[in-house]
């Protein structure tokens, strides 16, 4: 068993992740950003359309490329002595510290503690009409599943099948699946909860969603 | 209590008139403020009557001052009035104008599309001892009184595609159609059936309508105005506005601002003056027929005088355009032209509105001549006299070979073949039956091979053939290389990221590779030219009506020097070039939009380019290919000049296709606006090459109209493609190929006409 609580200390000791921002491709290097922390943001817009902060540019072959940053951040380090440099594909050129976000942290948090249950093959899943009227009535977590249970219907063209619920007992905690989406095969469908742990990694997951600074 | 109406209703226009004058304070508005004011603080120990007294007073002076404030408005004064909430609606003029009418298929926000109202409406008079009911079907965009649901009349495409189904019920039902616009312009989404595509359709159906339409413009934005407006007889209301773009549009691409940015409310004035959007100005420019004229300051919704006036001039118009083409009408249309709309005794003419099929063909030639005599004073013409002279002989040459060759002679030379196809046919059993024992004889000899070929002919039949200029072509000897490929530096793909592309070189990519990126296949815009050389048969282009050139209609500021340097960069005249070219030796007629100048937008010189280019295809009996390299859209600067090219462009085509004529489009880099919701929308056959975006307004402006973020790739052309707007993607290094194939099983085995 994982104890929650210790995981969330983990991560709350360092509550970011670094970023190594390496050079794709030999060229020569020129800054955008020259003082770390400065404050920088990853790809945005609905469909991450919006390209992220730039750091600094290479150019080859007389073909300019902007580097820009994957996440946002804090920009921890710039290697300035490159400045107008050749370098080699790989070069570590800056680092990003970026802040875990709630929903990031519930997410590890979730993945870890939560047995997950994946598709086996690309189609659209449903619940079982009990426990889809179940969950409609009372809510995801009053459906308690157990080994070898009825719980899925997968729906492809025309075929449907039943799926059996396979892993540990316990109640569903979170649903990754909307109706009528396709999923691929691997694709989480739902996490499964033991019951005795459910109160704790509720309690957690409340703490962080009120605590947590970075939204 | 009456008094305290009275008091409220003048305090109701002393609003009205602050809203349209946009806080601007003119003496006469101060006057009235001021006048209104001291009357309701004064103090009401004075008599009944004397209050009475006062108040007719104040009225008066509100009228006398209404009068004098009329003419103050400028453009932008008489955009607010069309847009205010208390401006007349469809529905307050099917209620005065109509004397009994059902709306079709709506209710308030129940329906298909709430800004598209549809009416089944009688029109009941009494002519002599007589009471005569008509039917009309009534079509306009629906505002509402500042109702949400209605989409301040922007109509979405399915309304417009609702619009079109009860147009076609008025056609079966053989009665005439009213159509009101009240639209700022259409609701700019692809889904289907599409924005672009769903007026461009509406345009191609109502170019060969036939029943009268006339239409009343009030508000009449761009290609949602045009989408029910395509009209034998356009009337304008005095208040109105008709133009290419909402001046808010026009200043906001002038000051070339960022979305979210404003505009200074000066350059949105001065824009409003210079598109000449006001009913004067499109009555000058020959683009309405009548104006109606309004009370001061615009008709509102209780201005019951008013509904007199536009039921008179719509009963007169529609009686217009029918006696205009029925055969029996000497001194009713003599009767009608003397009386004016507003003359009450016009109801007294009686003309049934149903019209004989003769009629009918009449009307549809009818309203093809009125747009083709339209904005023809709107570009510059440099062709001579004598090219005048020789232009027409020409003409005049290709319709005499034309009928001789496909009505005269073609048509009977149809009929023998297909009896000589039919004959034969049975001859074949005849001969087979006689000439059995004569060909095992030969077979014995051995002079044949079973199936009656010689050797020769099998061979090629049966093995594969090797096509060499392919091979040649596939080594990427283009007879045109882009001068970007002379450069000596690396390209990233657009795509990189997702698709992992690596660095091309420019020598390779927009040599060899045609810009198409080695990796992923993307295609990077090219220039026009290398469709020129490559496209088509080496020496076979040859340019026509290169003497029409753009001009500045409107003396729009700044125009000519824009037009100067866009001619001297491109070396064009206009953003459109026509031409006669061959594919593997199909001769065609192509008209071109070509993106550098301009932004490929039409105007009216491209509009007219375009339409000779159509009518040369119908009169040589060629097929007619669309090259849209990129538009931007109507040239706005161009004001109605620019906009009007849609329905005349969209009617030639709609002639020649109907006339057995193969039209074909083809889209390359961006393609917006105007022309794809018209004479390009239209066409059966769309086609795309790979990578380019087709759309009906561009990701800025759908944010800006609707307040709804748009996917990256909403305009792709696979999305299009999806959609069904177009019918095929092609790789820009097979468009030749696939070109000739289409011209092939298109146009069926003689091509060019069916």
């Amino acid at each position: 068993m994982i104890n929650v609580k210790e995981l969330l200390e983990e991560i709350k000791a360092s509550p970011y992740i670094l970023i190594d921002i390496n050079a794709p491709h030999t060229g020569t290097v020129d800054f955008a950003l020259t003082e770390s922390g400065a404050d920088v943001r990853g790809p945005h817009g609905n469909w991450g359309e919006k390209p992220g902060t730039l750091i600094a540019s290479m150019e080859r072959e007389r073909n300019s490329k902007p580097i820009r940053s994957p996440e946002s951040g804090v920009l921890e380090t710039v290697e300035l002595d490159l400045q107008g440099k050749f370098v080699e594909a790989g070069t570590k050129l800056a680092t990003v510290r970026h802040y875990l976000t709630s929903k990031e942290v519930i997410d590890i948090i979730l993945k870890k503690t939560l047995h997950l249950f994946t598709a086996p093959e690309r189609a659209k899943y449903y619940f079982v009409p009990e426990v889809d009227k179940k969950m409609k009535s009372s809510g995801k977590r009053s459906v308690e599943v157990r080994d070898g249970m009825e719980l899925f219907i997968m729906s492809r063209m025309k075929r449907e099948t039943l799926l059996h619920y396979k892993g540990p007992e316990g109640k569903i905690y979170a649903v990754f699946f909307h109706l009528g989406e396709n999923k691929d095969p691997g694709d989480p469908l739902i996490g499964v909860c033991p019951s005795d742990q459910l109160g704790q990694i509720q309690d957690v997951v409340n703490r962080v969603r009120s605590e947590w600074e970075e939204e | 209590m009456e008094l305290d109406i009275r008091v409220r209703k003048l305090q109701e226009r002393l609003d009205y008139i602050r809203d349209i004058f946009a806080g601007k304070k003119s003496d006469n508005i101060k006057v009235l403020e001021a006048r209104l004011k001291e009357y309701v603080e004064s103090p009401a120990e004075h008599s009944v009557s004397e209050q009475v007294r006062k108040l007719a007073q104040l009225e008066e002076m509100f009228d006398y001052l209404e009068t004098k404030l009329d003419e103050e408005l400028t453009p932008m004064d008489r955009v607010r009035i069309v847009r205010h909430p208390q401006r007349i609606c469809l529905k307050d003029i099917l209620e005065n104008v109509y004397d009994n009418y059902t709306e079709i298929g709506g209710q308030d926000e129940y329906s298909i599309d709430p800004s598209m109202l549809i009416a089944r409406a009688y029109v009941t008079r009494r002519v002599g001892k007589k009471v005569i009911n008509q039917p009309v079907m009534v079509i306009g965009q629906e505002k509402g009184h500042g109702q949400e649901f209605r989409n301040g009349g922007s109509v979405k495409p399915w309304g417009n595609a609702k619009a079109l189904h009860y147009m076609k019920v008025a056609e079966i039902e053989n009665i005439p159609i009213h159509s009101y616009i009240f639209t700022p312009g259409s609701y700019p989404i692809e889904d289907y059936p599409g924005a672009a595509q769903q007026i461009a359709r509406n345009l191609y159906e109502m170019s060969k309508l036939r029943v009268p339409v006339v239409a009343v413009i009030s508000e009449g934005g761009s290609g949602g105005a045009e989408a029910i407006g395509m009209a034998d007889t356009r009337l304008m209301l005095s208040h109105g506005y008709y133009s290419v773009i909402s001046p808010e549009g026009a200043a906001a691409i002038e000051a070339k601002t960022r979305q979210g940015q404003r505009v200074p409310p000066e350059l949105i004035e001065k824009c409003a003056r210079q598109l000449k959007i006001t009913a004067r100005d499109n009555k000058e420019m020959g683009y309405v027929d009548r104006v109606i004229g309004e009370p001061p300051l615009g008709a509102r919704a209780d201005h019951y005088d008013f509904y007199k006036t536009l039921r008179a001039e719509m009963i007169q118009a529609t009686n217009q355009v029918v006696l205009r083409v029925k055969g029996m009408k000497f001194f009713r249309s003599m009767a009608l032209k003397r009386r004016s709309g507003r003359d009450p005794e016009s109801d007294a003419v009686f003309v049934r509105w149903t019209l004989s099929s003769r009629a009918r063909d009449n009307l549809v030639d009818k309203r093809h001549q009125r747009f083709r005599r339209m904005a023809q004073e709107a570009f510059q013409d440099k062709g001579g006299v004598w090219q005048k002279v020789y232009a027409k002989g020409q003409q005049l040459s290709w319709s005499i070979n034309s009928y001789f060759r496909y009505e005269f002679l073609g048509k009977r030379r149809k009929k023998l073949a297909r009896m000589w196809e039919e004959v034969e046919a049975e001859l074949i059993l005849v001969r087979d039956k006689i000439g059995r024992p004569f060909k095992g004889l030969s077979r014995w000899l051995g002079n044949e091979t079973e199936n009656g070929l010689d050797p020769e002919t099998q061979k090629n039949l049966t093995q594969l053939s090797t096509w060499e200029d392919e091979e040649s072509r596939a080594k990427g000897k283009w007879a045109y290389a882009s001068p970007r490929s002379k450069e000596d530096r690396t390209v990233t793909c657009p795509k990189a990221q997702e698709s992992g592309c690596l660095d091309l070189w420019a020598p390779d990519l927009f040599g060899e590779y045609a810009g198409v990126c080695g990796y992923c296949g993307h295609h990077f815009p090219m220039e026009y030219q290398w469709y020129l050389y490559n496209l088509f048969d080496e020496g076979s282009v040859f340019e026509f009506n290169g003497h029409l050139e753009s001009g500045n209609p409107l003396g729009y500021e700044g125009l000519d020097q824009k037009i100067e340097q866009a001619k001297n960069k491109t070396g064009l005249k206009s953003a459109c070039m026509t031409f006669e070219a061959r594919i593997e030796g199909v001769a065609l007629v192509v008209a071109m939009l070509a993106a550098p100048f301009r932004g490929g937008s039409v105007g009216a010189a491209e509009g007219e380019k375009f339409i000779r280019a159509v009518e040369r295809a119908k009169k040589k009996h060629y097929p007619l290919l669309a090259y849209v390299h990129g538009t931007a859209g109507i040239r706005i600067q161009e004001g109605t000049n620019g906009v009007i090219q849609m329905p005349r462009c969209t009617q030639a085509v709609q002639r020649y296709i109907e006339d057995g004529g193969l039209y074909l489009v083809l889209y390359d880099t961006n393609s917006y606006a105007g022309p794809v919701a018209s004479f390009l929308g239209c066409s059966p056959y769309q086609f795309s090459i790979r990578s380019a975006n087709i759309g009906f307004a561009g990701p800025g402006v759908i944010k800006e109209t609707t307040g709804v973020d748009i996917p990256p790739d909403y305009h792709q052309a696979h999305q299009a493609l999806s959609r069904g707007h177009i019918q095929g993607i092609w790789d820009r290094r097979e468009a030749r190929k696939n070109l000739y194939q289409a011209l092939l099983t298109m146009g069926g085995r003689n091509l060019y006409f069916r």
